[in-house]
């Protein structure tokens, strides 16, 4: 499902080609250390606790308080700092899981003989079928609502198109000559993945989940937009905008801010996708066919 | 023609079936036994989960239990809620209607939206109107719909009172939901039409259809769209199941009465019939949007039959 979103950019990044390659990494530094500082220590950015109630309640952006206060008298601002931590673990975990397992079953099923394949990759087409909010739902059910289910059911819903497209790459790399040639002298199937197949596919898995991220995001704060998500009063940037929606008419910063942090990070992201992908494919060859 | 739907026909039967496998075997995964579930808050004795247990046929083999379900899915009959004790056949399809509008709407505003703007940005590369396009595809990519369309709300019904917040009925209450589910998917669109096009005019035929003295006008919808169009429409496709579960979300949001609403709340209640329900109908509403695609690319490019 995140292959048509993922294949957009490819585009888009093949006509603003000419995005000089230190800009990108430096932006990607950048981003690095925000999500690092936002994961692991909020408490240098936002000095309140964002739990921590007050008298002044549903107050509007001030001096004070950045983003206002909600109807408990919590920060907005701090909420939004500490918000970040559930959601960039949700799907940067979530997106490398299903890299992961997206890799492993697409180079099994690329390698297995033809009619392993196909019963695999049927077994794909059957989960691509069902969308992603609708699988990750599912197994939240079975597992319970939180961080951890999310990052689960984020690494299962993304699996089937990730193996989809790297099971295709592999089918192409089958019979390029090195491949070839390792096989010939004996090199096992496995061997053959993982030292000739695996080193190939690097560059085309890393920019696949890194376009995945943004979409991985969405998907997160859906998640937790409906509840299934970390629990109040502990801060969410999905939970919050919901909980935000009730004073929509009254006090709009509530919903605002986290929504805004939401955008700006599935922004940020797809930026990085499209611009590690110019750098790290100059050819990207990937055409958006679609199937 | 007819050899190349049978053929689509027949890969969309495995598929179909793995889809009512995955519906099936929900019940085993799901912790807690569906007896428990039922007799929730009743003080059952252990004699009576056994009972139920037995009378749902969860102690057959596991086989003969998926046959069974399988037989009682081509009647029609997707069993009945645990919780009303009513049919989830019935239930189920008394509130698609709406979620069907409500994500059909969305992919036309996608299409109304994002193809033209796509084209124009494609036909001008690097004008003021594609940097326009770009910028508003690439945040529109970005903003989640869910808080689109509280932005919606807050500006176009609590300030300006132009479009209900709250389903009524109406065509008007449809505008906002519609528009802010189907902006991002206008955005993907955007992007992948410009990029078509683009690449389209780099081509052979549209130097020589140029060479013939072919107004730009007859090379860009003529050709270039026409060229562009089985991406897009494959796009749409592979979105649907995209879409029709951010209706069902954005549903809930503005109040419709859906399959949202009644999903999420099973899905909370582990009321298993109707998600193994839903997971069917979705799966099936999937293959047949599919198949269709399949079809409209079959007939606009006729090279699509033969691979």
């Amino acid at each position: 499902m995140a292959l048509a979103t993922a294949t957009a950019p490819v585009i888009a990044g093949r006509q603003a080609g000419r995005r000089r390659p230190a800009a990108s990494w430096a932006l990607l530094a950048v981003t690095a250390a925000i999500v690092i500082v936002a994961i692991a220590a909020p408490g240098l950015i936002a000095h309140v606790s964002p739990t921590a109630t007050g008298d002044d309640i549903l107050a509007a952006p001030s001096g004070a308080h950045w983003f206002g206060t909600d109807q408990l008298g919590r920060d907005m601002f701090s909420r939004t700092v500490y918000g970040a931590g559930p959601v960039l673990i949700a799907s940067l975990l979530g997106v490398a899981l299903a890299t992961a397992a997206g890799v492993a079953i697409g180079l099994a099923a690329g390698m297995a003989p033809r009619w392993l394949n196909s019963v695999i990759m049927r077994i794909v087409d059957v989960l691509l079928a069902i969308p992603v909010l609708m699988i990750a739902l599912i197994l939240i059910a079975t597992a319970g609502s939180g961080v951890r289910s999310i990052v689960i059911a984020i690494g299962v819903a993304f699996t089937p198109g990730f193996a989809r497209v790297v099971e295709a790459s592999v089918r192409k790399l089958r019979s390029v000559e090195y491949v070839q040639a390792a096989l010939v002298f004996g090199s096992t199937t496995a061997r053959t993945s993982l030292r000739h197949l695996l080193p190939n596919l690097m560059t085309e898995v890393i920019v696949l989940g890194t376009s995945a991220i943004g979409w991985a995001v969405l998907t997160a704060t859906t998640l937790s937009f409906l509840g299934l998500g970390v629990q109040l009063p502990q801060p969410d940037w999905g939970s919050d905008l919901a909980a935000g929606a009730t004073y929509l008419s009254t006090s709009w910063w509530l919903a605002t801010f986290p929504g805004l942090a939401i955008t700006l990070t599935i922004l940020v992201a797809n930026f990085i996708g499209d611009s590690l992908m110019t750098v790290l494919d100059p050819r990207a060859q990937t055409e958006a066919s679609g199937r | 023609m007819a050899a190349f739907i049978a053929r689509r026909l027949a890969t969309a039967v495995p598929v179909m079936l793995g889809i009512t496998f995955v519906a099936f075997i929900l019940i085993h995964l799901i912790p807690g036994s569906p007896a428990r579930i039922i007799l929730y808050g009743s003080q059952a004795t252990p004699q009576q989960i056994a009972t139920l247990t037995s009378r749902l046929g969860l102690n057959q083999p596991l086989w003969e239990q998926y046959a069974r379900f399988l037989g009682q899915l081509l009647r029609g009959n997707l069993g009945t809620s645990y919780l009303t004790q009513t049919s989830v056949a019935h239930e189920l399809l008394s509130r698609t209607p709406s979620t069907l509008i409500l994500t059909g709407s969305a992919m036309v505003v996608a299409i109304v939206i994002g193809v033209p703007l796509g084209v124009l940005a494609g036909a001008r590369p690097n004008s003021l109107l594609d940097r326009g396009a770009r910028g508003i595809s690439f945040l529109g990519v970005a903003i989640p719909y869910f808080f689109l369309a509280l932005l919606l709300v807050l500006l176009l019904s609590v300030r300006l009172r132009w479009f209900p917040a709250i389903d009524n009925g109406t065509f008007a209450a449809l505008v906002l939901p519609a528009v802010s589910l189907g902006w991002g998917y206008a955005a993907i669109l955007t992007r992948l039409v410009r990029g078509r096009i683009i690449e389209e005019y780099r081509s052979e035929y549209v130097t020589s259809a140029r060479a013939r003295g072919c107004g730009e006008g007859r090379i860009l919808l003529r050709h270039a769209l026409r060229n562009s169009s089985v991406p897009a429409i494959t796009t749409i496709g592979l979105q649907f199941g995209n879409i029709l579960t951010g209706a069902a979300v954005t549903e809930v949001i503005f109040g419709r009465a859906g399959l949202g609403s009644y999903l999420a709340t099973s899905i909370t209640s582990k009321n298993i019939p109707v998600v193994q329900g839903a997971i069917v109908l979705i799966g099936l509403a999937y293959v047949l949007i599919n198949l269709a695609i399949d079809l409209i690319v079959g007939i606009v490019d006729p090279r699509a039959r033969v691979a």
